[in-house]
């Protein structure tokens, strides 16, 4: 009776297979769902390619009521700097706006005016209270473009030298900012 | 009268097909003059993805990004940059995911091979299913000592049912497969 058990074993090993293949199959997608939850995986997060590259060669002239500034003002930095795209016309922006607020004693922030009317800027600037110490109008939004920026609000740490060290393409909230943006911003001012 | 009528229902008809016959450039002139270089400028946009609604190019798209990404593409295109130019370029701001088919790489070899080894898995199946089904007819190993007896009477019992009851609805006590061994 050599040929029953070798039968049943591999009947156990066909019985088994779709079994493991659910089991493999539910812990991705539970990883995937609790991941969304939590906010560390975001399947339509664009993988932005500038991360760890210096930024890209570009200039915002001045936006009310602050002071434009280009590549060469973020590649003399030496302390990081957050900048910012925004738009009066984006709803987000304005959700955002007070967490700007409460950050911009952290750290300075700089912002963009991303395909926005100068006067509409600045109305909404006045409006929500300005965070920014610097200030750059895109009106056609090509520079957004270089930026690799998708829509508004999009934030980057620029690390010291101009070097872009986190990307964000949804607005800030506390969570993201007490969870990842200060603990890098700590090493970041370590090194 | 009458025939104002039939041209504004034709314009209206016309206006109504219009929009699936063209690409969603709405503004001619954001066309290129020379058709050459317009077809070229389309064949590019069509490759990348618009990053607002993600499953269309920016040539299907009309959101504002992909409309400046149109224009972005056109510009070079007037230049004469060539189509990997224009590619690398936005590659360089987007990533690979602005391309709507992603680039050969160790991180995509799973994905491009998968139709080769789709197509190899289920040769290997279909071989060795017909080979087993060929070879197993041949060797039906010898019945035990046991398993004679229990055939013997197995056959004995459905010899009776058969004989015994041809067409009735009467339960069913003949049929049963519990034989002297078990």
């Amino acid at each position: 009776m050599s040929t029953p058990p070798e039968n049943m074993k591999r009947r156990r090993l066909l019985m088994a297979a779709p079994l493991a293949a659910a089991a493999v199959a539910g812990v991705g997608f539970w990883k995937m769902l609790s991941g969304m939850q939590r906010g560390s995986f975001n399947p339509h997060d664009i993988h932005a390619p500038v991360l760890n590259r210096p930024v890209p060669d570009f200039s915002v002239p001045d936006q009310a009521p602050g002071q434009g500034f280009g590549a060469q003002d973020l590649r003399a930095l030496t302390q990081p700097v957050l900048v910012n795209f925004f738009a009066s016309w984006c709803i987000p922006c304005l959700a955002e706006m007070p967490t700007l607020m409460a950050l911009k004693d952290d750290l300075p922030l700089w912002g963009i005016a991303y395909k926005d009317r100068p006067e509409n800027a600045a109305g909404f600037l006045k409006h929500s209270g300005n965070p920014f110490t610097r200030l750059g109008s895109d009106r056609d939004g090509r520079v957004g473009i270089d930026w690799g920026i998708s829509g508004v609000p999009e934030t980057f740490l620029i690390g010291p030298g101009g070097v872009i060290r986190w990307h964000s393409a949804a607005p800030l909230d506390v969570d993201t900012i007490r969870g990842t943006l200060m603990p890098l911003l700590e090493s970041l001012k370590k090194s | 009268m009458m025939l104002r009528r039939l041209s504004a229902l034709l314009l209206g008809c016309a206006l109504l097909v219009a929009p699936a016959l063209v690409l969603a450039v709405d503004d001619p002139s954001e066309m290129l003059p020379n058709p050459q270089e317009e077809a070229r400028a389309e064949a590019i946009g069509s490759q990348l993805r618009c990053l607002v609604c993600q499953n269309e190019s920016i040539e299907d798209s009309s959101a504002g990004l992909a409309r400046d990404l149109r224009r972005v593409v056109r510009e070079h295109v007037a230049k004469g940059e060539s189509n990997s130019q224009i590619m690398a370029w936005m590659v360089q701001r987007y990533g690979n995911f602005i391309r709507l088919s992603p680039p050969f790489s160790l991180g995509t070899l799973l994905l491009w091979s998968m139709p080769v080894l789709a197509l190899l898995l289920g040769l290997g199946i279909a071989f060795f299913s017909y080979r087993t089904r060929r070879t197993t007819p041949a060797a039906p190993p010898p019945l035990t000592a046991e398993e004679k007896a229990r055939l013997a009477s197995l056959a004995k019992n459905a010899g009776q049912h058969d004989t015994g009851r041809p067409d009735t609805d009467q339960p069913d006590n003949g049929h049963t497969d519990k034989g002297p061994s078990a």
